[in-house]
């Protein structure tokens, strides 16, 4: 009986395993093809074994550091100006919980759901006029809009936990809506804060829609760069996996950081 | 909510400028209200109008003609017809192979941890990486990975975009979301407390009774949540079909957000794009309004 136990087990595991190899495989596979020749990614039967060579990458580089730098600024830009309009909200909304909060807060969060096709028509004229059109400025108004809601949201649920007896101590002492601001509620949520700033860029980073619409070349970010390689470039599989690897790596080591958060983050809350 | 239950009262006597909450709020929600509402009002606005910019100066109103069109051509059906599968057909797969990963990684094993890290990869990757990588590396009919796997299996290749293209575009999605699902469907599972499936067993149930009657219940919020999530990330899918088919062959993988795409930016045609826009947005907010009562329920639960 125990050793049939033992034996399931060790089963399920194996069958665990298996099922994680193959999700992985295509990564994998890519990163590999990144170290490959382009004769080597191309071969049938597939190449498993072969000397890496970092030429790919010093190709993909080229046009790859106009991309990334756009990315960068679009991803910290628009995370930057999420805080500096979600932190207020994020902390007012903890502090003044009424009903009316309640509500602005619900809806802040709908604004989440608003499908980006549903604006981009309008955006894109508006944009037009504006002069925005191609440039950092505006992609970065188009992210921030994107993850404001969610700095919000989550900042809000962790400044609700912010034991409320201290600000009560604060404001005995004398202390200003500022003070309580930036002197608790900032300071005790770090934490917090470093967790929806890794996911507000982990999804500026990996945004496609107003990228592709927004963009063309002078502000494109490296969604709309890999987006080239679907046609012609497509062929040459070894620099395609290398750019791919460059744009893709970050965001792993930034999502397997924040994996908890990341639960949170992604149900609002609704899971914890 | 510990606040909620500690009325505060503003201190009134402060002098000088004071930050109110409404000063601290109004930044945020104008910003939201500038850039969502007014749009999307701009949009239900031209739904109303035969509006193209290739055609500059006329732009009559036709009331309800676009909304009219869309929904009886059979061609826009048919992008209906495909939204919907698309974004079904990944909910599907994703909650049965998520579920089952939960299932498998909730239990005691050597290297779990790292598993469950790993495994949320594919989540990660941007969905042009992705569309990009297996268009060219795995699903190419000639040089490409399942095509070899085929070949030595003794199988005739397939041309998988261009024989099955939204089942494949559906694998490659549901690569894509069931991470999502599995970490998900893992914390609501975690968040079970062992006391009560000790107090199944003891009551000697098996293993099938423990599932259905102790896990089920208490998973129901978790699976709502993929549900309601997924859906309303999956009826935007834009990228993996932008980098993977284009929305071909022919119409067979064009959903709402890239049938929109190409009449907006391609075709200059605002006024119809502007319909499918507005009705993407009914659709999404019929789901979202329930994920929003979801979500305000959790809260108060606290």
């Amino acid at each position: 009986m125990k050793a049939q136990i033992r034996l399931r087990n060790t089963l399920l595991t194996l069958v665990t395993y298996l099922i994680a190899a193959a999700f992985l495989f295509p990564l994998v596979w890519m990163f590999m093809a990144a170290f490959k020749t382009e004769a080597q990614a191309f071969a049938t039967p597939p190449v498993f074994i072969f000397t890496p060579t970092l030429e790919n990458f010093e190709k993909a580089m080229g046009s790859y550091f106009p991309a990334l730098r756009n990315s960068l600024i679009a991803a910290v830009g628009s995370t930057v100006l999420a805080f500096i309009l979600g932190l207020p909200a994020a902390f007012a909304l903890a502090v003044y919980p009424t009903r009316r909060a309640q509500n602005v807060l619900t809806w802040m969060l709908s604004t989440k759901f608003m499908p980006a096709v549903g604006v981009i028509v309008p955006l894109f004229l508006i944009y037009r006029n504006l002069d925005l059109l191609d440039t950092l400025p505006g992609l970065i108004l188009m992210y921030t809009t994107m993850n404001l809601p969610l700095v919000v949201w989550m900042m809000h649920s962790y400044m609700t936990e912010i034991p409320y007896a201290i600000y009560e101590a604060a404001k005995v002492d004398g202390a200003t809506v500022a003070q309580e601001f930036f002197g608790i509620a900032l300071p005790l949520s770090t934490p917090g804060m470093a967790a929806t700033a890794l996911l507000c860029l982990i999804f500026a980073w990996n945004e496609v829609f107003f990228a592709l619409n927004l963009t063309s070349s002078d502000a494109a970010p490296l969604s709309v760069f890999i987006g080239e390689f679907k046609t012609s470039q497509g062929l040459f599989w070894a620099q395609l996996s290398a750019a791919a690897t460059l744009v893709v790596l970050p965001v792993l080591i930034f999502g397997w950081i924040a994996q908890r958060q990341l639960v949170r983050g992604l149900s609002f809350g609704a899971v914890k | 909510m510990t606040a909620a239950a500690t009325p505060h009262a503003p201190a009134a006597h402060r002098r000088g400028f004071r930050l109110t909450p409404a000063a601290l709020i109004w930044p945020a929600l104008l910003y939201l209200i500038l850039t969502t509402q007014v749009p999307f009002f701009m949009t239900v606005y031209y739904s109303f109008f035969r509006y193209n910019l290739a055609i500059p100066g006329a732009r009559p109103f036709i009331g309800l003609d676009n909304y009219k069109n869309l929904l009886t051509d059979p061609q826009n059906l048919t992008i209906l017809w495909n939204t919907v599968v698309l974004a079904g057909g990944t909910l599907i797969l994703t909650l049965i192979i998520g579920a089952a990963l939960a299932l498998l990684l909730n239990r005691d094993f050597p290297g779990r941890a790292l598993l469950r890290t790993l495994l949320i990869s594919s989540f990660l990757v941007m969905p042009v990486v992705t569309a990009v990588v297996w268009k060219n590396m795995l699903l190419n009919p000639a040089f490409g990975f399942f095509s070899w796997v085929l070949t030595s299996l003794g199988l005739p290749t397939v041309d998988f975009l261009a024989q099955h293209p939204m089942a494949s575009v559906i694998a490659m999605i549901a690569w894509e979301w069931t991470p999502f699902a599995m970490l998900i469907l893992l914390t609501g599972l975690q968040s079970l407390p062992d006391d009560q499936i000790e107090a199944a067993r003891l009551d000697g149930a098996s293993p099938w009774q423990e599932f259905r009657f102790v896990v089920l219940p208490h998973w129901t919020q978790a699976i709502q949540v993929v549900v309601l999530m997924e859906t309303i990330a999956l009826l935007q899918v834009y990228g993996e079909i932008y980098g993977s088919t284009s929305g071909g062959p022919g119409l067979a993988t064009t959903n709402l957000p890239y049938f929109i795409y190409q009449k907006a930016f391609a075709e200059y045609n605002i006024g119809l794009a502007s319909a499918a826009g507005v009705i993407t947005v009914v659709l999404t907010n019929v789901l979202a309004a329930y994920m929003l009562r979801l979500l305000t329920r959790t809260s108060r639960s606290e």
